[in-house]
């Protein structure tokens, strides 16, 4: 008799996997192997220093990184960031200001700003962090854009660090990056050691995916998930905002969509003002919001505050009194969704909006017979994806005489639906093939973006951050231009089967090992060393107030103190 | 799926339960949907008139004829605590609204019956934890032989208040006749693979209580890490936790959990598995472990405990002597299982010593040796065990009131047949490792399990006395603890709580999505059965 999982109880198939060995490894071997894997050079006493270097644990992994033990010592009373001199943006630059503060937080937690008590600095002192932004521009009153650059140079040496960027994304990025390379001492001081850091994502687009409708989740929820995206230089937040189960969006043209379709008008919506903030508050941390308005399926929700926008289905000869996708027949339909993206539009800043586009189901269409005369009259025969087709081509024009770019899932294309030289294919299905799926996308000429390895809302026992891990989104069949239209990624967490009571810590570390995939070197896949970083980048996350789970047996230094 | 959640409320429910039904009762069904007890009591009727509760007025009391009254501190404790569930944080003096109408359910009376009400007592085995609840106007009286029964009343009680269409607080004309099927209902926690922190603990004693659980198997020390301070051996912790101080359990934290348990009415049970788990032992005792050899030489790793040393026996009688002080429950949880035997093998005393003994090459009987000396000295301290299957299967001898946990998910129908043939109670926690998860909707395999099928007389059923929810630390940490384990480990709850015949799962559906919710009412993060959505969301991260 076959009984798979239940046969042992502590030494699981894991842990034989990855026994007494890896875990003595989470104890001994630190940054050795990053510096390793980055050829960095190391000085004579690295061995002694190893212990504090433990804490370091870059994560996503640099793409150029060179360290040394010289170590120089952080004061909270008397260090600072500050603006370099030749720097375009100051004082004014609010994206700058409160990211200073931030990350002058995560690295010397809630110190009194007023313990000047050190006045004395000595040699072996690092005084400052310089933030250089070179270009005219610096972007600080702009939208993170997919042609953002996000690149920076940082350098550590005494008695200023240095970091460099074009405009305040990369900044953002460095500054990260600084904070990561904080560590405390055995006596609970603050170093940091000689580092020259060059580093840029591999890939432009590097998202998560949340779901609102299938569980509402309260704005503190996505606020300090958009936290852990920054902690992982994420830069996407792909918002799949309504779908059938509720629709949570409060539009201002029409309140009658979350009026009757929200789980409830009030308590489960998100204003304006949420929306608004929920945007500023990624763009504080260079994340784009990318809403998804999905249809002509998954529209369920929809339907209840806007009469005639859904098919009814039909039971033989009679109305069933269910409903199926957009009706696509009625002028009335798009009308609506002429309005309904405008305000869109106008709502959302970044320059694409995800039309979804998804799994339509035919029943219905076939069940009504206006659907059906239809139908005959355009010439379709009995293919209703030619139907769904008509339906994504107005949708698209509409879209398009709005200025915005669209996303779409991978039916879409799957269809042949014509489309904008610019449009994003989002690759999710298993079947086929991804890797045929993203050849046949970017043979095409359109952009990729791949999920399917992503989806994160699939749980099962064990360490499955690894296979998240080693999926690469450039792994397919094509040439070197096939491969540059891959844009990146997206993890999903899909909402079934989580709300504000379990999505933290499902989601985190996780997702993770997506981000270090989309922003590091194709050459990072080393999965022992990915997992010593991890492990202490988890803790980092937690020690930020983020319940990041844990990858296995072992410890935080400072646990989750929250429930 | 999604249009049951929506539709088909306590309707079914009722049903299960032959009660009678009133003629309004589809226009109340709205109402109803909040009510969804859970665990479903064994006898339950319920009819449409509604009674309302002020929270300004209504009031928890001790019967007249009770034996408990105000210094009863356990009850004084659960009055407040079901209060403030039913009642949020109200404030106290809100006492506007004098008059009493006729409609209201002014007071809940508490009516212990016995002699001893317990009050100061800790719940054991034989607690009995029946009770009988009527609400009818103008008060409701809750009736128990002693506080066991009381508090699992007083969670009932809390789950029948609703609110109606206008916030107001409501309560059905109902009668209820309930007492648990399994007297062993419990949560397996494990604090060594992951160190928990107390907050975590408590938090979930709370909705252990929620579920009617009464035991929290304490997996308190392992392989990874030993955070139970030993006043006896600090070394213990001192060596063996992941930090000698952050990362520990104090006699205070000890007292604290037993002490917050009991006003639950849950038992604590310790684990302090041996000889196998004990890599963290090692640490703090010399010359616990078995040295392991590579060829003729110690290779400088350690095995399970050495079982030829007097020095390891005398250690286990002071340590256990300890435990037996600090832990007031009847029963110790010993462990006993996955002992590897090539640490042993390798080992030339060892070796020596099984040839003196004539044990062969079968080292299951060095096991048995070394159990058998572990059980004569806990005996010693009074207290009864449980130990892992594995015990038994070796053939160990075994004292009658040893209670053995059957784990092993592989012919765990024949394992519960042996067992119990053999004359020993056991629980069952095979079908629960709750650790293990996958995506959907595993508690329904959960709920399935029927705990008695399996081939044997009805005295042999008897001998099953309940069974335990795992949740294994190997993945687990405060961060994801509390909605790993809730709602998934209430599926068991109802199990071993509730008449053998509630298995309908489209009715437990409902039920269990209504208690999740209020679950996370009452602050615990429960994680979501499906889509859909709760009055009151999670406002914590």
């Amino acid at each position: 008799m076959h009984t798979p999982p239940f046969k042992l109880k502590q030494k699981s198939a894991d842990r034989a996997a990855l026994n007494t060995d890896m875990y003595c490894l989470l104890k001994c071997a630190p940054l050795i192997l990053a510096v390793a894997v980055c050829h960095g050079w190391l000085f004579g006493d690295f061995v002694e220093k190893q212990k504090e270097l433990d804490e370091i644990s870059l994560w996503p992994l640099p793409q150029k990184f060179q360290s040394s033990a010289v170590a120089f010592k952080l004061s909270p009373a008397s260090f600072q960031i500050v603006h370099a001199k030749q720097s375009s943006a100051g004082p004014s630059c609010s994206i700058l200001v409160n990211a200073f503060r931030r990350y002058f937080e995560y690295m010397f937690g809630d110190m009194k700003k007023h313990e000047k008590s050190r006045n004395k600095v000595y040699d072996s002192d690092l005084v400052e962090l310089q933030v250089w932004i070179t270009s005219a521009d610096p972007q600080c009153d702009g939208y993170p854009s997919l042609q953002s650059d996000e690149s920076y140079e940082l350098s550590v040496d005494k008695p200023s660090a240095v970091l460099k960027a074009a405009n305040v994304w990369g900044a953002l990025r460095g500054l990260e990056t600084f904070s990561q390379l904080v560590y405390k001492d055995d006596y609970g001081a603050n170093n940091i050691n000689k580092t020259e850091i060059s580093d840029f994502p591999r890939f432009a687009h590097r998202g998560i995916l949340l779901d609102s409708s299938r569980h509402f989740l309260p704005l503190k929820v996505i606020l300090a998930n958009l936290e852990a995206m920054a902690m992982n230089k994420f830069n996407v937040f792909h918002w799949h905002i309504v779908d059938d189960p509720s629709f949570p969006y409060m539009s201002r043209t029409f309140p009658d969509l979350s009026q009757k379709g929200a789980y409830h008008p009030f308590t489960h919506v998100y204003t304006p003002s949420d929306v608004k903030m929920v945007i500023e508050f990624a763009r504080m941390r260079g994340i784009r919001v990318i809403p998804e308005f999905d249809t002509p399926g998954h529209t369920q929700s929809w339907g209840n505050g806007i009469k005639d926008l859904l098919t009814p289905c039909y039971s033989g000869s009679s109305p069933s009194g269910t409903f199926g996708p957009v009706n696509p027949i009625l002028n009335s339909s798009y009308d609506f969704m002429t309005q309904f993206f405008k305000e869109i539009s106008t709502v959302f800043p970044d320059a694409y909006i995800h039309l979804g586009g998804d799994e339509v189901d035919f029943s219905c269409w076939k069940s009504n017979p206006d659907i059906q005369k239809f139908m005959a009259q355009q010439g379709f025969g009995t293919d209703y994806s030619k139907l769904e087709s008509f339906y994504i081509q107005r949708l698209l024009d509409i879209v398009t005489a709005t200025k915005k770019g669209y996303m779409v899932w991978q039916e879409v294309f799957d269809n042949g639906v014509k489309l904008k030289a610019d449009t994003q294919i989002h690759v999710w299905k298993e079947r086929p093939q991804y890797q045929d799926e993203m050849a046949k996308v970017t043979a095409a000429g359109f952009n990729a973006l791949l999920s399917t390895p992503w989806y994160l809302n699939r749980i099962s026992y064990g360490q499955d951050w690894v296979n998240v891990y080693k999926a690469d989104p450039q792994n397919f069949t094509g040439t070197d231009a096939q491969k540059k239209l891959v844009i990146g990624g997206e993890a999903c967490l899909w909402g079934e089967y989580v709300d504000a009571t379990n999505l933290t810590p499902r989601l985190w570390p996780r997702a993770s090992a997506v981000a270090e995939r989309l922003w590091s070197d194709k050459s990072v896949t080393d999965v022992g060393n990915a997992y010593n970083r991890l492990a202490q980048h988890r803790c980092r996350m937690v020690r930020r107030g983020i319940p990041a789970e844990p990858l296995f047996v072992g410890h935080c230094r400072q646990e989750y103190m929250g429930l």
